[in-house]
C-alpha cells in the first residue's frame, strides 16, 4: 500500500516539477500519468502489486473526488443565471458536437483500417 | 452549547464527513436505481452538500477547508489512470491512427462550436473565452482561461457541467448513435467530459474507462495547444 502510494505521488511530483521547470502547457498529473504508464510497461507488476491496488481503489471512487469542485458551482450560480441562454446553448450543443465528432471519426477509421489489409492483398 | 455548534459548523472534519456521507448516499441511490443515468453519485452528493452548506449559512471557503483534503486526491487519481491504460496496452497500437486523427479534430470542434454558439446566442466576448476550454480537465481549463482572458472561476463551473453532461447523458447518446465499441465510447467520453465522464466510463466497462482516461489526458494537452489558435481564427 505504502509503495503504491509512493509510486503514484512520486510520478505526480516529478510531473509537477517538470511542467513548471520546462513551462509546459500540460497539467502535472497528466504528465505523471504518462510517466507511470512508462514505469508499468517496463516493470510489468503482478496482480498483487500495491500500485495496482491503490490505483484501483482511488479510481473506484473517482466521482467522490469531484464533489468539492462541483459544490463550487453555488458560488457562481448568479453569474450563470444572467447569461443562461448562451451558457446552456454553448455547453450542451458544443458538448454534443464534440462527442459525435470523436465517436464518428473513430468508428469510421476503425472500420477502414479493418478493411485495409483485405484491400491490399 | 453554541461553541460546540460553531465547532461543528466550521470544522473541516464536519465537511469531510458530510462530503463522504453525501457521496455514500449518491452511490446507494445509483445502486438502488440500478444505474439510472441521472443517479450519478457526484451529482447527488454535490446537491446534498450545497443544500447543507446553504442551510447552515457558511461560505464555500469554509466548506473547502474540509473539501480540499478530498480535492487534493484528484492529482494522484489522475496518475492512477495509467493503470487501466496499462491493462489495455495491447489494444493501443491498433487504435493509434484513429486516436491521432479523431482527438485533434474533436478538440477543434469542441472549442470552435462553443465559441460560435455562445456568440450566436448573444453571449459577450468574456463568456466566449470562458466556455472555450470546457472540455479539458478542470485545472488545465482554469490555466487556459487565465492565459486568454476568460473568467477562471466560471471555467471551473462550465468544466464541471461538461463533465456532468458526459456522466448523465453521454452513454445514452452513444447508445442512440449505435456505438457499442468500448474503445470508441471511452475515447469520445474522455474527449468531451474529462475525469467525470471517465469515472462513468470506468463504472460501465474497464476498457471504456481506460480509453476515456487516455483520451482525457490527450485532450487536456490538445486543448491547451489549440484554444489560442482557434480563438485567433474566429
Amino acid at each position: 500500500m505504502i509503495n503504491g502510494a509512493l509510486w503514484l505521488l512520486g510520478c505526480q511530483l516529478v510531473g509537477e516539477v517538470v511542467v513548471r521547470w520546462l513551462g509546459l502547457p500540460v497539467p502535472g498529473p497528466v504528465l505523471g500519468m504518462v510517466l507511470l504508464f512508462g514505469v508499468l510497461s517496463v516493470r510489468r507488476p503482478g496482480p498483487g502489486s500495491g500500485t495496482l491496488r491503490v490505483a484501483d481503489g482511488l479510481l473506484r471512487h473517482l466521482q467522490l473526488l469531484f464533489v468539492p469542485v462541483t459544490v463550487g458551482i453555488m458560488v457562481h450560480a448568479a453569474a450563470v443565471r444572467e447569461q443562461w441562454v448562451p451558457v446552456t446553448g454553448g455547453l450542451v450543443l458544443s458538448w454534443a458536437a464534440g462527442l459525435v465528432t470523436v465517436a464518428g471519426l473513430v468508428t469510421l477509421l476503425v472500420r477502414r483500417r479493418g478493411v485495409a489489409p483485405g484491400d491490399a492483398s | 452549547m453554541s461553541a460546540t455548534l460553531e465547532y461543528l459548523r466550521t470544522s473541516p472534519l464536519t465537511w469531510i464527513f458530510v462530503t463522504l456521507l453525501a457521496y455514500r448516499v449518491g452511490v446507494w441511490l445509483r445502486d438502488r436505481t440500478r444505474g439510472h443515468p441521472l443517479a450519478q453519485p457526484v451529482f447527488i452528493a454535490a446537491g446534498l452538500v450545497m443544500a447543507l452548506v446553504a442551510a447552515v449559512d457558511i461560505d464555500y471557503g469554509t466548506y473547502m477547508e474540509g473539501g480540499l483534503l478530498i480535492h487534493v486526491l484528484l492529482g494522484p487519481a489522475t496518475v492512477a489512470l495509467a493503470v487501466p491504460l496499462h491493462r489495455q496496452a495491447h489494444h493501443l497500437k491498433e487504435m493509434l491512427v484513429p486516436l491521432l486523427v479523431a482527438l485533434p479534430v474533436g478538440t477543434v470542434v469542441s472549442i470552435g462550436s462553443a465559441v460560435l454558439m455562445v456568440r450566436a446566442l448573444g453571449g459577450d466576448r468574456a463568456l466566449e473565452l470562458t466556455v472555450a476550454p470546457k472540455s479539458a480537465t478542470t485545472p488545465v481549463a482554469i490555466g487556459i482561461a487565465e492565459q486568454i482572458g476568460g473568467v477562471p472561476a466560471l471555467v471551473a463551473v462550465f468544466t464541471m457541467l461538461a463533465g456532468l453532461l458526459g456522466a448523465v447523458l453521454g452513454p445514452g447518446l452513444l447508445d442512440r448513435l449505435r456505438i457499442r465499441d468500448h474503445r470508441t465510447r471511452g475515447l469520445a467520453l474522455g474527449a468531451v467530459s474529462h475525469g467525470v465522464g471517465t469515472s462513468r466510463a470506468l463504472h460501465d466497462h474497464p476498457t471504456e474507462g481506460a480509453f476515456a482516461g487516455l483520451s482525457m489526458g490527450l485532450t487536456a494537452l490538445l486543448t491547451s495547444l489549440l484554444v489560442p489558435l482557434v480563438i485567433a481564427l474566429l
